[in-house]
């Protein structure tokens, strides 16, 4: 009697075993985004395959890298052998998700949207998804709150013009709608485009139209053009008032355009550059 | 009075003979037999998820109640039956159309230089795919289609619509003139590539890889159900060529020659384009553009058994079918996890090697 008590005491501890492996799932993350809030709701260890765009944190460079996370292909995620893929509703192509999907891993969507409500939301999503609602929506409500303390800018509000490079002679200018024309408002300061959404390849003309008071790139596009000094080469940005004053100022990548957890410290740091 | 298949068969018969062969005829084909297993073997097997020779044994055979040794995950055989075997398949068939394609443009043409792709059949449906990538959102949303599905159909049809083009400018007093054709299709060529140009300029971010895919070529977007389309598209050209093999040795002499012996000459060329405009088009919508395959894989069959399309044909067909997947396999191993575009491989192999047979052509002439 004793000893069948002893085996089912052991049969229900290795049941609870059983459970909390089945709990720590192998998680691919596709976005820069939703890569950052898994490590921020501290299931970094779990994550065994990133997306290029998945920059930050640092640690998120010594899993496996599967390509662009708009071009994956099916089989590089498998081969990291996930249990559950966190993809931003951008990722993509679709028939790759769809083949993820026939191989018996599950997929959970994750908002991509840009703004303060769509970063709640993929924290939420992303700590569901992991079984950690509880610390997702702590989360979500320290972001809110931090948020909120932010002080408005009682400067004049400056005009930006947002400028991303594809490449040295692939200049694109943020219109409304973007996540750069995004964070600007929340900056406190103004888009200096307003008359197009999207993003369109810079001109001359229509960047001495647009008079901005400052040039903001992202840090890999300040780099790819050669620096500070070099960007003043575009054409017709010399001619703008930021050109004059010569003042571009540039952020991190994934900081200012990704609306992740460090969405506060990214509007901290660019109400920083742009209100010195 | 002889007739005029047995005419053609005599042109065919001195052409053989005349030509130098380094590989005996009767092992030609069963070579490139064994060389397209071989392939298809590895294809499956080799990989992101490695999958042994053995475990690809025991998955294929497992549906039929035949228990190997091997042992193999759920994971593993949904990789192998989902994503690899498609991709293989839609590999081999796509390789067979460009090469096909090949043959019959460059008998047509009657210049070793020439690809499916001179016609327009290609660019049109490149063209065709990004301008429903890039404009299609702007009207579709509100119809609710997916544009991922129609993306296949309307590149088809752009493709035809392209040739279609090309061949109504080339037709002249009831023929169809091979060196306006050929005017014609570098210059819708060059209009389809500026128009994508245009596209790719006002572009998303999304829409430009979706441009990047169409114009590199991928085999990885490719499921069960494009088989039997691709499978359907590539019949036709196959049979077509098979069939009339000596009548294309007979165009080699040139058309009016080919017209003495009693080849309809018109009629060739116009079933020609119309069979390598659906093969083609087929494979660019489902695949996007893969450069290279149809100009060399003739090529190398010329040198190895001579320009008779009796033996031309099969052998194109079997070599291209077995170097497309052997070029995915290249594509998805190299860099894994990340894939490159096939296109790529194929250019940056194709390429080398056509300029190598070109040199050594020069040298041959030379001496």
């Amino acid at each position: 009697m004793r000893s069948l008590m002893w085996m089912m005491a052991i049969a229900v501890s290795g049941l609870f075993v059983f459970q909390a492996a089945a709990e720590e799932p192998r998680v691919a993350s596709l976005g820069g985004a939703v890569t950052e809030t898994i490590w921020a709701l501290g299931a970094g260890d779990r994550v065994v395959a990133v997306d290029a765009s998945s920059t930050y944190p640092a640690e998120a460079a010594n899993v496996p890298h599967v390509g662009y996370y708009r071009m994956i292909s099916a089989e590089g995620v498998l081969s990291v052998n996930p249990d559950v893929v966190l993809a931003s509703d951008e990722a993509g192509p679709p028939q790759a998700l769809e083949q993820l999907t026939r191989a018996g891993v599950r997929i959970e969507r994750i908002t991509s949207s840009h703004s303060i409500t769509g970063c709640l939301a993929r924290i939420r999503a992303v700590g569901l998804a992991l079984n950690r609602a509880e610390e997702g929506e702590a989360l979500a409500r320290k972001v809110e709150s931090e948020l909120a303390s932010i002080p408005a800018p009682t400067n004049p509000a400056v005009r930006v013009l947002f400028v991303f490079a594809r490449g040295p002679g692939a200049l694109n200018v943020a219109g409304t709608g973007t996540a750069a024309d995004e964070i600007i408002r929340l900056a406190g300061a103004q888009n200096a485009v307003t008359e197009y959404a999207g993003y369109r390849p810079l001109t001359a003309e229509a960047a001495v139209q647009a008079a901005p008071d400052v040039i903001l790139l992202t840090q890999s596009s300040m780099d790819g053009l050669g620096g500070a000094d070099a960007i003043w080469h575009a054409p017709g940005l010399k001619e703008t008032p930021a050109g004059e004053h010569a003042r571009a100022v540039a952020m991190d990548d994934l900081l200012l355009l990704g609306f992740g957890p460090r969405l506060p410290q990214a509007i901290r740091e660019l109400q920083a550059l742009l209100y010195p | 009075m002889k007739s005029i298949g047995s005419i053609a068969s005599e042109t065919t018969a001195d052409l053989a003979t005349a030509a130098q062969r380094s590989v005996p005829d009767r092992w030609l084909l069963p070579g490139l037999g064994i060389l397209l297993g071989a392939v298809i073997l590895a294809s499956l097997g080799i990989g992101a998820v490695p999958i042994s020779p053995g475990q690809v044994l025991s998955i294929l055979l497992a549906p039929l109640g035949i228990d190997l040794p091997w042992t193999f995950t759920d994971r593993e055989a949904a990789v192998l039956f989902h994503i690899r075997a498609p991709r293989v398949a839609a590999g081999l068939l796509t390789g067979a159309s460009l090469a096909l394609g090949g043959v019959l443009m460059q008998a047509l043409f009657r210049n070793p230089l020439a690809e499916p792709a001179l016609i327009g059949v290609s660019s049109g449906a490149a063209m065709a795919a990004a301008a429903l990538t890039v404009l299609g959102p702007l009207f579709l949303s509100q119809l609710g289609i997916p544009v991922t599905y129609l993306l296949p159909i309307v590149a088809f049809l752009g493709g035809w619509a392209v040739t279609a083009i090309v061949v109504r400018i080339a037709h002249c007093w009831g023929r169809i003139r091979v060196d306006h054709l050929l005017l014609a299709g570098i210059a819708m060529n060059a209009m389809a590539g500026a128009a994508i140009g245009v596209l790719m300029l006002i572009a998303n971010d999304a829409q430009l890889r979706e441009v990047a895919f169409w114009s590199f070529g991928s085999l990885g977007r490719a499921d069960w159900t494009i088989i039997p389309i691709l499978l359907v598209l590539t019949l036709p050209i196959f049979l077509f060529a098979k069939r009339y093999a000596p009548w294309f040795n007979a165009l080699l002499l040139g058309e009016g020659e080919a017209a003495l012996l009693g080849v309809p000459v018109e009629g060739l060329k116009r079933a020609s384009i119309l069979l390598t405009c659906i093969a083609i088009g087929g494979a660019v919508a489902f695949t996007g553009l893969i450069g290279f395959v149809g100009l060399v894989v003739p090529h190398v069959i010329r040198l190895i058994s001579g320009p008779d399309h009796r033996r031309l044909v099969p052998a194109s067909a079997l070599l291209g079918a077995a170097l497309l997947p052997l070029a995915d396999l290249l594509s998805r191993t190299v860099a894994a996890p990340i894939e490159l575009p096939i296109g790529l491989v194929t250019a940056l192999l194709g390429a080398p090697f056509f300029l190598y047979l070109l040199l050594r052509e020069q040298r041959r002439e030379g001496t």
